[in-house]
């Protein structure tokens, strides 16, 4: 116990009289954990967007005209239970009518058309949202195959717009995946670079130190007794650049928050806020490892006599 | 209390530094081992301290062939044996008192051992008031009264002096040999190399002559020869 005190407090003493060294040594934490919560928010962007993305997406079920009300909705109760659906919206003909004369109001020559006529001439239809993307073929091909659904159901379809838009629903789907996979990849690159650099730089500052190392050792000091120290410091450097990186993404956040909403599709000063402990336990905890870790690494070979 | 047995040290495959060298130190002798710069004393002295390892041969101190010791048992070894060296090695970074406030720490004594006792080994060098000095702040000769301090504190069976005096004008190197008979005459082991002849002069005690590696002399009360 008192060793574990008086390492702690020799870590704090050398990390204040290394000066510039230590200042520098938290100067390239600050870095790498900047880097760490810029990933974090892009993240959050890139999933924002591929969310909206997704949600546009969606399969209509066009029923023939004059089809029951009673067997639509036994389908649609139907549908709702398979795992692959997220959400059925019921358009009933009237309805459908009323979205197309909302849609088409200044176009006079189509209304007149419309007008001529003495029944309604759409039929209703069901939108399906699926929970992925990559689950509206099962769904379509479902409603295609004469199912046991409800009998009689693949009558009272008139179409399914699915193959429509397949084209575009696979390229989508290709895109959201390529997206996610390449902001991992992205992500996994950038951190294994800062995590190089800021190792070699704490190397540097215990390189700085290793006629000290030695000393420690022929005086008679245990291997952890000369390692602790550098890994208090370790530490220090990682706390207190968690503290100047969350600092300073809150003006940039809030900058961004600002004027770039439209463009991100989000609010990140509020998303940074509102996540704010999640961000700084992510960031904490790197910035500790990261500088342990490194100190632990890094004075090896210097404690090996 | 240590001895060598036949051991040869060379470098790089062509550079001899000893060349087998027999040794026998008994319990509170004072051995000076002189030589010019080259000859192998700082070698023969990393070998007691398993710091350096030989090519050839055996170190024992008492029973213990420190050339077999585990890492934790080798620090145990060291903290037995003070160590001053011309370069004086201290720890930049902290203060005269934390210096050997550090060698304490290292054998694990409590803070009342050291609270007691730091100050009253400054006492003993003359280095009282600059116990809140970095090394950097003091003079050569009271770097070197301060390393002594240093290796002392913890009370070793042997003080092992590599050039203690190399850096340091006459007056200082007299008060560091001063020291270090005072420490002999306590029933302390002590080694000290030295090219110095006033050095070896004034110490009077037993003289090993090193000469490219092997030794050449070795007298009860010997004089600087080379």
């Amino acid at each position: 116990m008192t060793e574990l005190k008086r390492i702690i407090k020799a870590g704090f003493v050398n990390f204040s009289r290394s000066g510039i060294v230590s200042w520098a040594a938290v100067l390239v934490v600050t870095i790498t954990l900047s880097v760490i919560t810029t990933i974090i928010l892009l993240q959050a962007v890139l999933n924002f967007s591929l969310n909206e993305i997704k949600n546009k997406v969606d399969v209509t079920i066009y029923f023939t005209v004059g089809a029951q009300e009673d067997k639509i909705l036994s389908l649609k109760q139907s549908l709702e239970t398979l795992p692959e659906v997220a959400s059925v919206t019921y358009v009933s003909a009237g309805e459908a009518l009323q979205n197309f004369r909302d849609r088409h109001k200044d176009d006079y020559p189509t209304i007149q058309a419309l007008d001529e006529l003495k029944d309604n001439p759409l039929g209703a239809y069901l939108n399906v949202k699926a929970k992925e993307v990559s689950q509206y073929e099962s769904i379509a091909n479902f409603m295609k195959s004469d199912n046991a659904l409800v009998t009689g159901a693949s009558n009272i379809i008139d179409k399914v717009n699915y193959y429509q838009n397949k084209s575009i629903i696979d390229r989508l789907n290709s895109i959201i995946s390529g997206a996610q996979k390449l902001g991992f990849l992205t992500t996994l690159i950038l951190i294994i670079i800062s995590i190089i650099i800021t190792f070699n730089t704490l190397r540097l500052t215990i390189f700085i130190a290793k006629e000290e190392i030695g000393v420690m050792r022929l005086v008679g000091a245990s291997k952890m007794r000369v390692r602790g120290p550098f890994m208090v410091e370790g530490a220090i450097y990682g706390i207190i650049a968690t503290i100047i990186t969350l600092i300073i993404f809150l003006p940039i956040t809030a900058y961004l928050g600002h004027n770039m909403t439209n463009f991100l599709g989000m609010n990140i000063y509020d998303y940074y806020i509102s996540n704010l402990l999640q961000i700084l336990v992510i960031v904490l905890f790197s910035g500790i490892v990261l500088g342990m870790v490194s100190s632990f690494i890094a004075i090896r070979k210097y404690l090996n006599k | 209390m240590i001895y060598f047995n036949n051991v040869s040290k060379v470098y790089n495959g062509n550079s001899v530094a000893l060349d087998d060298v027999t040794l026998t130190v008994t319990k509170g002798e004072f051995v000076s081992i002189v030589g010019h710069s080259g000859a192998g004393k700082t070698t023969l002295i990393k070998m007691i301290l398993a710091d350096d390892m030989p090519s050839d041969g055996t170190v024992f101190f008492e029973s213990i062939n420190v050339f077999k010791l585990k890492d934790g048992d080798l620090t145990k070894l060291r903290r037995r044996i003070g160590v001053v060296f011309q370069d004086f090695k201290l720890l930049p970074n902290k203060t005269a008192y934390e210096n050997i406030a550090f060698a304490m720490e290292a054998v694990g004594k409590t803070n009342e051992e050291i609270e007691s006792d730091v100050p009253h080994v400054l006492e003993l060098v003359d280095l009282k008031d600059k116990m809140s000095n970095f090394p950097n702040q003091m003079s050569g000769g009271e770097q070197q009264r301060l390393a002594i301090a240093r290796a002392i504190i913890n009370q070793p069976e042997l003080i092992i002096a590599d050039e203690p005096t190399g850096n340091l004008d006459a007056i200082n190197t007299y008060e560091i040999i001063q020291i270090l008979k005072k420490i002999n005459d306590l029933g302390t082991t002590v080694i000290l190399t030295t090219h110095n002849k006033g050095v070896i002069d004034s110490v009077g005690g037993r003289v090993v002559t090193m000469e490219k590696g092997k030794v050449v002399r070795d007298d009860k009360h010997g004089k600087y020869v080379i």
